[in-house]
This record gives structure tokens, C-alpha cells and sequence, in this order.
């Protein structure tokens, strides 16, 4: 499927006065699955919704209620882990994670720590140039997202908002493969895309829908590919969780800050505490939040209350015959089939919804062309305004409308960009608005060599510099192209102008 | 009046359908009955307008098309939640908690036409054997020796005291461990635990969740069966719950046991086990062979690691389930020192809400999940767990339909007699019922004698797994042969 090679990047450097160190960096993503339901109650997961009205008993922890797995949930993840290439765990069960805080109401979160519904996958994450990094992925578990505490409202209580508590999460687990802050931030990307593109999590890392724990270790150059030689993690450098980040840039600022925090560590003689440390993005720093031996034991066992979540091979291969075509797949082909370069392939798969946009316009016409009026025009005009591809109000029948007029001759490019304009702001169909405004390009060469005529005979001391000059005739293709209010075809014109001055 | 009291649910049924009795006058006579046992202390909440509204709508309705429970009176273990009603599990931390819904067991029996007379006393959330661990106080045993107030048992050990004092025709009860043989067979009454999924556990407070079964409590094993097959069903709401047809309980009571094979298990003759509890055993073995029965001695060499496997397992959910009495949304709250933050908030609640049991088993099972002991205890636990199932899969593999043991090591004990014994001590009340509830297995306490000192000792019936008629027409069988009749003189 995918024909595209990639060479491996070069992992991130940062020299140390003591030498050269390099990033080592896993990711915990916990993506909120794409239903309408809770993961063990029926209680919707809207969100912003009044506070605590997204809540049944079983969400609020009530005794003698109890969970009830939501199909849909299981079929997110199953699709989630198929997407990503990975192992499906037909046979899978939910154990308990306890600790005591507000916004968990049942004092524990139900989780699968012993055995997760997806297995080992990998993400092809590209850099560009030709680079791209293949992460592995050691596990895809579902689990219980828990409340919302709001501790600024009030200076002596605080507030708990259950409406998340109980939504259902994805975490997708990487092995320790990504090498450097761009990477980690391209992987998230990549990780997104490819669930956007299947339905299963809307990407929203605004509202918290996707956030992540990143893990960063550094090490000597070297003791990287021992590590890959022999999985053990003894030739890595000890490692801290930075949690719960939210923004592809603060991922990136917060593990180069924690790699140069670890390397003037360890370049001090003093050695890195394995802990658990949050990102300030007002002071760029990371700060320990609590110690290894701080760690809460949570105390993990299987949750009394479900049985073990089974599940049957027809089952998922029903799911897997419903995948759409996905971004690495799509971009492939796009070059393959419409002649499209890396990077424009890159843009126009980046949302599927761009991707199905831009087929719909290429259908039977100029792919190229296509994917310059897509990538150029449409995305250019709607990036002005703020405005994704769904809310475009060029549909892709009249940018396709206007790429056929292109193609045949009738206009020319220039002429089309403004047929562009009146399209975005007035609607219509590209070609009757060409035909009723008369911005039909001339093609006439009766009519053009008339008007060449015309401009050489107003314009003979013109005609003596063009002579001396060839570039000049330039200057005369242009005066035609006024005269003829841009109609005119510019390579009729470009060869007539040359013809009549002799050059 | 009062001895409307008496009648058992299958004869209220049949004078209620011909109109020789209307639920609002057997449902008086219960509260009645109930007003004047306070000294039982076997009800803790008194419901008398529900009653009389449901008793009322009974009448209303009665005739032979009836509901199976049509205006039947019976009591509700305070376990249950039951909508608008105090539902505390006997509990300090639950302290004026009325939930806003109805358990699905509860909700059976209503929906077939049961009264509920009230909520009744128990061992703070189910854990303990005499009744001693309320918050609201000892329940006390309508059986007595001379002066003595003793233990009903427990945890049901107010459902076992209202049944054998007459008080309600039947009531609910739990079993995690023994919970409902164990009071039964103190106070002469039948108790069966179903089938590990039988009943649904959906609004029943969680002690232990893969061990908790409700079931009935009643005055003989007819009762017994028409009451269980009112409170099974599948239930979406509890992934447990078995998704099987409930078979008509009372139309197994044929009372015709020939060729049913009885198994007597080796490791159930404890050392030290009284003579009368050997005999009792030697005599409901022979009724049974005189009944038809064939009788083999079998072994389920695993038992004696089932009362530390279950006393590591049922602490360990326990101290799971119990974690959301925390002060936040319901029931106790302490009140807070100035500077105290939420870490204070949970201690002094939970200091404060819980009584010294359930404070003991919280931390049993903290003890046994946490790092670095899980797979000495808890693991290990699971393992004997598998292997005691395995014990009970092999013997009903041999042909055996039924195993019949003692149902406790003794009879009632007295009130306060234990209060400086070892923990443990206690703990071997459920020596021989604690197994069934570890392989989720059908088991039934049936009365079939009384000791020297005059109070009732069971025998118990472990069945197969979702073979509860036939275990109850066993019961039945048993219970005729031994015709136990016996009733507490009336002293409260």
C-alpha cells in the first residue's frame, strides 16, 4: 500500500559541557473516545454542559451502583487500534486504579492495566525531507476519564465537576522511540490525524480531548542503540513523566526543557530522580509534583463488578472492513495517481475532510492544477477568514467548474482568480458567470492580432528598444492584455506579438 | 391478629387469592408484631405508610390473577436501596442517605406485589457474623437461654430475627461468606444463597462485589422457593447478572429425591466440632438415604484454605467498594478543623463513619493489594479460589447433585461473648459456608434440630450451579424428614 521509503531523522543533540547528549522520549496520549455515551453509564459526554448535569449514579459513585461496558466505546478502540496497525486483544478485562480525590467519586478508576483490548501497533511519523520515524506502539487500553476540581472559585472550598468523570479514554502507550521535541510533537499530530480520519477521537486539545504524559530520559550517543539492541532500558538514562500536556508546542518547549534541566543534573555530578513533574508554560519550567517514593500505590486489581470483555474475530473484522482509507495510505496514492509533490500530498491529507474536498475537485480534471486552487486559493482565502474546509463557501463543484474553464482555454489564470473572488462571495456557476460577464478568454487570433496590430503601430518607439531588446516584448504582451481587458489568450498573444515584431 | 403473624408466605398467598384474608389486616398484624419487638432491635426503619399504600394496593388487585407476592408483608435488609427510604448498610458513614432508586431485587418483589414492612438491621456493610457491627445496635435472637440475649447471627442477622419472631412472613437477605445460612440456621429459619448471578446485585450496597448474592430468608423451604424466583432475574444493569431463564422454583418441591446422589465431603469434620453438630450432620445424612438418596463420601481437599482465601478477597473488594464513603457528595461528613484540608476531610470521616470491623477490613485489604504483597496475598488467594471451585466442578463431574455439611460450627452464641475474642475467632462462624460463595455455587441453610441447650441448629445444601430447584427440593425433602417445628417462646 504505502510505496513511500523514509530515511530515519537524526535524533536531537544538545551538547553539554561534558559532551554531546541525546533525547530519549515515550508518550502516554489519552484521547477521549468519539460516543455519545459514557463508558460504563449512559450519561452523555457533551461537552460544555452545565456542571454536574452529565452525571448518572454510577458516575457519581453512588452505593450499590454499577458499571455497564458501552459497545460503542469497545468498538472505537478496536477501530482506534486497527488504524494503528495494531494487535487486537480479543480477550481483554478492567481492573480497578485506587486513589482517593474528589473528582473520583468511586475512589477508584477503572482501567486495563493487566489486559488492554489493543496490543502492539506503530505510526509512521513523518518530519519532512524525507525523514520519518517509525514509533512503536506497545499498547492501546480503554479507561474512565475522571471529574474536573476548580479550586480558584472560592477561597476556602473547592467546586467538583463529574460531567467527564467516567468518559470514556484511550491511552495510547509508545515505546521509547521518539528522539526529539519535534518528533514527539509530530507524532501527537500524527496520532490525531489518523484518529480523525477514523472517527474515533475529535482531536480537541483545547478542551482536553487529547492530551498527553511525556516521559524523557537523556543518554549518551550510543546508548540508544544499545538500548534497541537489547530492550533494556538500563543503557537509558533515568527517566521523569512531564503530565497532562495539552498543546503541541508545550510538549515541545516542556521536554527541551526537562532534557537541559537533566543534562546540567547530571553534568553537576548529581544524578535524576525518576518522578512525576508538571510543565508551567507561564515560567517555561517543569517542577516535581511528586517523587518516586511519593508514587501513590494504586493498588490495581480486576474490577469485581465486569466480567472479562470478550470479544469475536467477525466482530473486528467487520470494524476493519469499515476503515476509510487512511492518511499514509491517501498520500501515497495521491502522489501516485494525481503527480502530486510530497508536500502538497502532506497538506491536502492533513484533515480527510481537505483530502475528500480535494478529490472531488481533481475527479476527471488536472490534478496538479487541482491541488494548487485547493492548497493556494481555497485554503489561502479560508485561512483569511478563519474558516475550515467545512465551512468553505466555494463547494467543489465550482472550484472544479473553474478549474475546467482553466483547462479548456476559456479563461485565462488571472481572469480566474477573479472568477474566484466573485465564486467566494457571490456563489453561481463559474461558467454562466463567465459567459454572462463576458470574461470568456479571446481566442479568436483575428481578434488578438488585431489589437497586436493595434498596439505595435501606436507604439513604434517601443518597437525599435523591443528590437534591440528581445525582453521587451514582454511589455507588448501586457499592453495587449490591457487592451483586451484580459481576455485574451496570453500565449496567443505572447506568439503573435513575437511574430509581428520579428523576433 | 397476631397469629396472622405466623403464616407462611405460601398459605398468606392462598388466603389472600380466596379472599379469607386482605394484605391491609396481615399487613397490620406485621406492624403490630413489629412495634411490639423492639426489644429485637430487628428493624431499623419502619415503613408503615408504604406498607399500608402497597397493602392497600394489593387488596385492589387481588384475586387469581394475582401477582406471585400479591400483599405479601415482608422486611428489607437495610443493604437494599430502597427508593426514598433510608438505606444505611447499617452504617454511620451512610447517615441519612435515602437513594433515589430501587434495587432491582427490591424492585421484583414490589413488582409482584410484596409489602415492605422496613429496613432491617444488619452487621455494618454485611461484615460480621452476630449483628454486633450496626451502627444501630445488637439485633437480638428471638431464641434464648434462660436470661441470655444472644446473636440472630449475621450480617442478615436482623432478617433472620424478624423471620423466626414472626415480625414479616419473609425478608431479604446477603450473602458474601455465610451471610444468610449462617443467621438462619441460628434462628431456625431456611436461607438460600442462589447461583454467584442469579439475583441481580444492581442497588444492593457492594461489600465484596464477585461474592455478594442476595437471597431469601423464610420460614420453610416453599417460602424459600417462591420468594427466590420473585428476586432472580437478568438484569442488563449488573454485568454479572445471568442471562438465563429463572425455572419455576416451587414446581421442583416434588419432595422425590430417589437416585439424587448426596456427597459428604471429608474436610467439613472439623477438629473440635461438638458432638451434637457430628450427630446432626450423621442425622440429616441418613434422612436423606431414607428418602431415596444414595450417599458417597467425597473429598474437596481445598477447604482448608478457603476461610484466609475469602479473609484476603472480600477485605480486598471491600476496601475498593468502601472508597467511595469519603464525605463528599453523601451520607457523614466530620466536622473540619480550621486549616484542615481534604486529606483530614477523608480520615476524619471515614474515622468517624466507619465502626472498628469494617475499619479492620479496609485495612486488611489495603494491606493485601498494595505493592509488593498483591501476588503473596491476593493472587495466591485467587489461586486456592480457582482451586476450591475446582474441588466442587470435579465432585458434581462424579455425579454428585448435592453436598450436604453443617451450616455453622455451633449454635447461637451470646451477645457480647466474643467482644474480646481474636478477630478471628469470629471469622470461623463462616467456616463452612464461605466456600460456596468462593465458587459461586447455590447453597441453602435448612433447620433440622435443636441442640442440647434447645436452640436450632441447620444443616446446609450446596447445590450445582444454576440448579437451584433441585437443591431446594433436596431442602425440601431434609425438611420434612426432619420435621423441625420448633418456635421461640415469645419474651419480648
Amino acid at each position: 500500500m504505502l510505496d513511500l521509503t523514509y530515511d530515519a531523522p537524526k535524533p536531537k543533540v544538545i551538547s553539554g559541557a561534558t559532551g554531546d547528549w541525546e533525547l530519549v522520549i515515550g508518550l502516554e496520549v489519552h484521547a477521549q473516545v468519539a460516543t455519545a455515551a459514557k463508558l460504563f453509564s449512559g450519561a452523555s459526554t457533551q461537552f460544555g454542559a452545565e456542571p454536574n448535569s452529565n452525571v448518572a449514579f454510577v458516575d457519581a459513585g453512588m452505593p450499590g451502583m454499577l458499571p455497564v461496558i458501552n459497545e460503542g466505546c469497545v468498538a472505537q478502540a478496536v477501530r482506534t487500534g486497527l488504524g494503528l496497525k495494531a494487535e487486537i486483544n480479543l480477550w481483554s478485562a478492567f481492573d480497578r486504579k485506587n486513589y482517593f480525590y474528589p473528582d473520583l467519586p468511586q475512589g477508584y478508576q477503572i482501567s486495563q492495566l493487566y489486559h488492554p483490548i489493543v496490543g502492539e501497533g506503530e505510526v509512521l511519523v513523518e518530519l519532512g525531507n524525507g525523514t520519518a520515524r517509525l514509533v512503536r506502539i506497545e499498547r492501546i487500553h480503554l479507561e474512565q476519564d475522571a471529574g474536573k476540581s476548580i479550586h480558584d472559585m472560592d477561597p476556602a472550598m473547592s467546586f467538583v465537576d463529574l460531567n467527564r468523570t467516567g468518559v470514556a479514554l484511550m491511552e495510547i502507550v509508545s515505546r521509547p522511540d521518539i528522539r526529539g521535541p519535534e518528533e514527539a510533537a509530530a507524532y501527537v499530530g500524527k496520532l490525531r490525524q489518523i484518529m480523525r480520519y477514523l472517527g474515533t477521537c475529535d482531536g480537541n486539545m483545547q478542551n482536553g480531548n487529547l492530551r498527553a504524559d511525556v516521559n524523557v530520559s537523556v543518554c549518551r550517543p550510543g546508548d540508544y542503540e544499545k538500548y534497541q539492541a537489547t530492550q533494556d532500558f538500563g543503557h537509558l538514562g533515568t527517566r521523569c513523566e512531564i503530565k497532562n500536556m495539552n498543546s503541541m508546542r508545550f510538549i515541545q518547549m516542556a521536554i527541551e526543557y526537562e532534557a537541559r534541566r537533566q543534562i546540567a543534573l547530571l553534568e553537576d555530578g548529581k544524578s535524576v530522580t525518576q518522578e512525576t513533574r508538571l510543565y508551567d508554560p507561564d515560567k517555561n519550567e517543569t517542577r516535581s509534583m511528586r517523587s518516586k517514593e511519593e508514587a501513590h500505590d494504586y493498588r490495581y486489581f480486576p474490577d469485581p463488578d465486569l466480567l472479562p470483555l470478550e470479544i469475536e474475530q467477525a466482530w473486528v473484522d467487520d470494524i476493519a472492513a469499515s476503515l476509510p482509507e487512511l492518511p499514509d495510505a491517501k498520500k501515497a496514492r495521491f502522489i501516485a495517481d494525481f503527480g502530486l509533490s510530497d508536500y502538497d500530498a502532506s497538506v491536502l491529507t492533513a484533515e480527510s475532510e481537505n483530502a475528500a474536498y480535494f478529490e472531488t475537485v481533481a475527479d476527471g480534471r488536472d490534478g496538479k492544477l487541482a491541488a494548487n486552487w485547493v492548497i493556494n486559493e481555497l485554503f489561502g482565502r479560508l485561512k483569511k477568514e478563519g474558516h475550515d474546509i467545512t465551512q468553505s463557501p466555494v463547494s467543489p463543484a465550482q472550484l472544479g467548474g473553474i478549474i475546467a474553464l482553466i483547462s479548456s482555454g476559456d479563461i485565462s489564470g488571472k481572469i480566474a482568480k477573479d472568477l474566484f473572488e466573485i465564486v467566494y462571495t457571490e456563489g453561481g456557476d463559474p461558467a454562466k458567470i463567465v459567459e454572462d460577464r463576458g470574461m470568456k478568454q479571446v481566442t479568436d487570433t483575428g481578434a488578438i492580432e488585431a489589437a497586436v496590430d493595434a498596439v505595435i503601430a501606436e507604439n513604434p518607439a517601443q518597437v525599435e528598444k523591443a528590437k534591440q531588446n528581445p525582453k521587451l516584448a514582454g511589455w507588448f504582451v501586457g499592453q495587449v492584455m490591457k487592451a483586451t481587458g484580459g481576455k485574451a489568450n496570453p500565449a496567443a498573444v505572447n506568439a503573435l506579438v513575437l511574430q509581428k515584431l520579428g523576433l | 391478629m397476631s397469629d396472622l403473624t405466623k403464616l407462611k408466605i405460601a398459605e398468606a398467598r392462598d388466603a389472600l387469592r380466596k379472599g379469607d384474608l386482605t394484605s391491609v389486616e396481615l399487613t397490620q398484624a406485621c406492624l403490630s408484631a413489629i412495634d411490639a419487638a423492639d426489644a429485637l432491635n430487628a428493624f431499623v426503619h419502619k415503613t408503615p405508610e408504604i406498607a399500608l399504600d402497597q397493602a392497600r394496593a394489593a387488596d385492589a388487585r387481588r384475586g387469581a390473577d394475582a401477582p406471585a407476592l400479591n400483599g405479601i408483608p415482608l422486611g428489607i435488609k437495610d443493604l437494599f436501596c430502597t427508593k426514598g427510604v433510608p438505606s444505611q448498610a447499617a452504617s454511620g458513614i451512610l447517615k441519612g442517605f435515602r437513594p433515589e432508586y430501587e434495587s432491582t431485587v427490591s424492585a421484583n418483589l414490589f413488582a409482584d406485589g410484596a409489602v415492605m414492612l422496613g429496613k432491617l438491621n444488619m452487621d455494618e456493610f454485611a461484615m460480621g457474623s452476630s449483628n454486633e457491627t450496626s451502627v444501630y445496635g445488637d439485633a437480638v435472637n428471638p431464641w434464648k437461654i434462660d436470661d441470655r440475649m444472644l446473636t440472630p447471627g449475621g450480617s442478615s442477622g436482623g432478617s433472620a430475627a424478624a423471620v423466626a419472631a414472626d415480625l414479616c412472613l419473609g425478608a431479604t437477605g446477603t450473602d458474601t461468606g455465610g451471610s444468610i445460612r449462617q443467621p438462619a440456621a441460628f434462628t431456625g429459619i431456611t436461607g438460600i444463597k442462589p447461583t454467584y448471578g442469579r439475583c441481580s446485585r444492581w442497588g444492593i450496597v457492594a461489600f465484596a462485589s464477585s461474592l455478594d448474592q442476595a437471597g431469601p430468608m423464610t420460614k420453610d423451604v416453599r417460602d424459600a422457593a417462591i420468594m427466590l424466583q420473585s428476586m432472580c432475574s437478568h438484569d442488563v444493569k449488573d454485568s454479572t447478572s445471568a442471562a438465563l431463564p429463572v425455572p419455576d422454583f416451587e414446581a421442583a418441591l416434588t419432595g422425590d429425591i430417589k437416585g439424587k446422589t448426596i456427597g459428604i465431603p471429608k474436610e467439613y469434620r472439623m477438629d473440635g466440632m461438638p458432638q451434637e453438630i457430628e450427630k446432626l450432620w450423621a442425622d440429616g445424612t441418613a434422612m436423606l438415604k431414607d428418602a431415596g438418596a444414595k450417599i458417597v463420601d467425597i473429598s474437596l481437599p481445598h477447604t482448608k484454605y478457603a476461610l484466609p482465601a475469602y479473609y484476603v478477597i472480600a477485605p480486598a473488594e471491600a476496601s475498593s467498594n468502601l472508597a467511595r464513603y469519603d464525605g463528599v457528595r453523601f451520607g457523614h461528613r466530620a466536622k473540619l478543623a480550621q486549616g484542615d484540608g481534604i486529606t483530614e476531610m477523608y480520615e476524619k470521616t471515614r474515622a468517624e463513619g466507619f465502626g472498628p470491623e469494617v475499619q479492620r477490613r479496609v485495612m486488611v485489604g489495603t494491606y493485601v493489594l498494595s505493592a509488593g504483597f498483591y501476588d503473596a496475598y491476593y493472587n495466591r488467594a485467587r489461586r486456592v479460589r480457582a482451586l476450591i471451585k475446582r474441588d466442587f466442578d470435579l465432585a458434581f463431574e462424579a455425579g454428585v447433585d448435592a453436598i450436604l455439611t453443617p451450616a455453622t460450627p455451633s449454635s447461637a452464641f451470646g451477645l457480647g461473648e466474643m467482644a474480646e475474642a481474636d478477630p478471628i475467632q469470629m471469622y470461623l462462624n463462616d467456616v463452612f459456608t464461605v466456600t460456596v460463595n468462593l465458587a459461586g455455587l447455590p447453597g441453602i441453610a435448612v433447620p433440622a434440630g435443636l441442640g442440647a441447650n434447645g436452640l436450632p441448629l441447620g444443616l446446609q445444601l450446596i447445590g450445582r450451579p444454576w440448579e437451584e430447584g433441585d437443591l431446594l427440593n433436596i431442602a425440601y425433602s431434609l425438611e420434612r424428614a426432619a420435621g423441625f417445628v420448633a418456635k421461640p417462646s415469645k419474651w419480648w
